[in-house]
């Protein structure tokens, strides 16, 4: 009993807290990582996980590019094309060689491992400070660099907001082009690529570019990542489709809790990004209640199960065979006893 | 506007499941004929029709659409000159997309699918008017989800999205079979008012004797992937499913319609 004062004493509010900021600006992160596995996951209805290999390859990208000299723009345009043409090639090993989608996103995932290290000159891991390149975005005017870091986590408050206009302008295109005719075709393509087909969509093209369209951005946010943390590391990736599926499936059953009926496509993108943030606050809790950091990725485990088991338990409750012998059960004693 | 010339497609080749579904098959369809094709279980009635769609390509033969040889283009090439309405009632549209896309999705067959917005304006006006034409209230619900609609509303948005642009050719696969009767039969006068209206030249797979005999002006008899009987026009006017039965005995070799759907639901 002791022990547990002890360990309820020792948890200290204020670090909760002193966290939190840097928790929320991952999590928009994440989040807008989250949006491009959404394109896959759930418009597409493609288990992708090249993502876990072109995440680390945006960062790879932008920290070998900014050590070469180029401008921070032309850094993340690069991650952003070099995510397209992982994508590109998960797209043309499942269309044009028929292997199946899971496996054919693990061979991309395994090959861009070998692949980010040779981009980072076989260095599996890169500093980029924000001392040897100044800020964009920063009230610091020494610190000010027009072709310096979009963001970096010495200036959280202003890293939050940079991260939430970016995530804000990718919903909005990601909202406008899933409008255009090339968009729905691509969402007729995941729900129904039987229908897609008689109206003359060509699904395996479709099913191309939203892989590509989705590892751009998947590394577009690795390059955000790799600013924000200060490095590019070859490992950065690992694990990256569960916190990205934890945000979508967080997202959606909060979503779905309160807007119900109305939970319109724009409210699912933003909830996306909500979800991202929610998971890096209970990624917080985690770490303020001590516990272990090398068990982050369990507990991830544990709560997107929690999440997907939700819905489908309360499905369940709702229609159950249990419930059913239950409530004879029940009625058939109520007329053992009227007729007692 | 169709010709089949010859065709024949193999299934599972080389394996103990080996079924050759067509064998041979020979057909010419004129501009507007509404031509009706019965046969039973395996007869190769639904493969003709994904043999012209190019759901797969054919072993052997030639299939024209108009003067185009279309046989060695894939579906959704094909796509174009074809509209399809599929047995099942979730095939033909995307349950999770408004009404209002669907149609438009179908309305761009054949275009290039440019980044324009999906559905405009202009369009809107135009599919109410024809969908209060249907008379099953969905010109108030566009921008439902189709996922919301019962089976035979579904149909009905299939059926107009595979004519909301002019087909050369339209392909009905048992489209009413997974309908309940007064569905079916709602859905088949719909269909019988689209392709009058258009001139449609049309091509409907049924397992159901009387609709065979009461739609179209032609009516062709399968078996074994092969047609075994083809009549049209006043011939086709008298015809009784008596008749029906009797052509079958005869073109297949004395043997029986052993097929339990195709008599109850003469």
């Amino acid at each position: 009993m002791d022990g547990f004062l002890d360990y309820f004493g020792s948890l200290d509010p204020s670090l909760f807290v002193s966290a939190l900021p840097g928790n929320i600006a991952q999590g928009i992160l994440w989040g807008i990582m989250a949006l491009g596995v959404y394109i896959t996951f759930r418009i597409l209805n493609f288990a992708d996980l090249t993502v876990d290999g072109s995440f680390a390859t945006g960062g790879a990208v932008t920290a070998i590019m900014l050590m070469n000299g180029a401008p921070i723009w032309v850094a993340m345009l690069v991650a952003f094309l070099a995510g397209i043409t992982a994508g590109l090639v998960t797209g043309l090993l499942h269309t044009l060689l028929g292997i199946p989608d899971i496996l054919s996103g693990i061979l991309s995932q395994i090959a861009l491992y070998p692949i980010n290290l040779h981009i980072m000159n076989k260095f599996s891991n890169m500093s980029i400070r924000v001392d040897n390149y100044g800020m964009v975005f920063t009230s610091d005017s020494e610190k000010f660099n027009i072709c310096g870091l979009v963001m970096s986590m010495r200036d959280v408050y202003t890293a939050i907001i940079v991260a939430a206009v970016i995530a804000i302008i990718i919903m909005a295109v990601m909202y406008w082009y899933f409008g255009t005719e090339q968009g729905s075709a691509i969402r007729a393509t995941g729900a129904n690529p039987k229908m897609a087909a008689a109206q003359g969509i060509n699904i395996n093209i479709d099913k191309i570019i939203a892989l590509a369209l989705s590892n751009g951005l998947v590394a577009f946010s690795g390059s955000l990542l790799a600013q924000y943390q200060g490095f590019a590391d070859v490992n950065m990736g690992r694990g990256s489709i569960v916190i990205g599926l934890a945000a979508v499936i967080i997202g959606q059953v909060i979503g779905e809790a309160i807007f119900r009926k109305n939970f319109n496509f724009i409210l699912r993108l933003t909830f996306v990004v909500v979800g991202g943030i929610l998971y890096y606050l209970v990624m917080g809790v985690v770490l303020w209640l001590k516990m272990p950091p090398e068990d982050l990725k369990l507990f991830t485990a544990i709560i997107v199960a929690i999440f997907l088991a939700v819905p489908y338990l309360r499905g369940k409750s709702k229609n159950s065979f249990k419930k059913v012998a239950r409530m004879n059960k029940k009625i058939a004693k109520l007329e053992d006893e009227s007729n007692a | 506007m169709l010709e089949i010339k010859d065709v024949y497609k193999t299934f599972n080749k080389g394996t103990v499941n080996e079924k050759t579904a067509l064998n041979g098959v020979d057909l010419k369809l004129n501009d507007g004929d509404f031509c009706t094709i019965i046969g039973g279980n395996g007869a190769g009635k639904s493969t003709m029709l994904n043999a012209i769609a190019g759901v797969w390509p054919v072993d052997r033969g030639v299939i024209f659409l108009g003067d185009k040889d279309v046989t060695g283009l894939p579906e959704h090439k094909r796509a174009s000159y074809l509209g399809r309405v599929f047995q099942d009632p979730m095939m033909g549209t995307v349950a999770d997309m408004e009404i209002i896309e669907n149609l438009a999705i179908a309305a761009r067959r054949g275009k290039k699918r440019t980044l324009m917005w999906n559905v405009t304006k202009a369009e809107k006006e135009k599919y109410r008017e024809m969908l209060a034409q249907f008379d099953l209230g969905l010109e108030n619900r566009m921008t439902s989800k189709v996922g919301l609609l019962s089976g035979g509303q579904r149909q009905a948005i299939t059926l107009l999205m595979a004519t909301i642009k002019k087909p050369q050719l339209l392909l009905l696969d048992e489209h009413t079979a997974a309908l309940d009767p007064k569905t079916a039969a709602k859905v088949l006068e719909l269909s019988d008012k689209i392709i009058e209206e258009n001139k449609l030249t049309a091509l409907m797979v049924t397992h159901n004797m009387h609709d065979a005999i009461a739609h179209g002006n032609r009516l062709i008899m399968m078996n074994n992937g092969k047609i075994i009987f083809d009549i049209q026009g006043e011939e086709k006017k008298k015809l009784k499913t008596s008749d029906l039965l009797e052509k079958f005995s005869v073109a297949s070799g004395g043997q029986e319609l052993d097929n339990d759907r195709m008599l109850l639901s003469k």
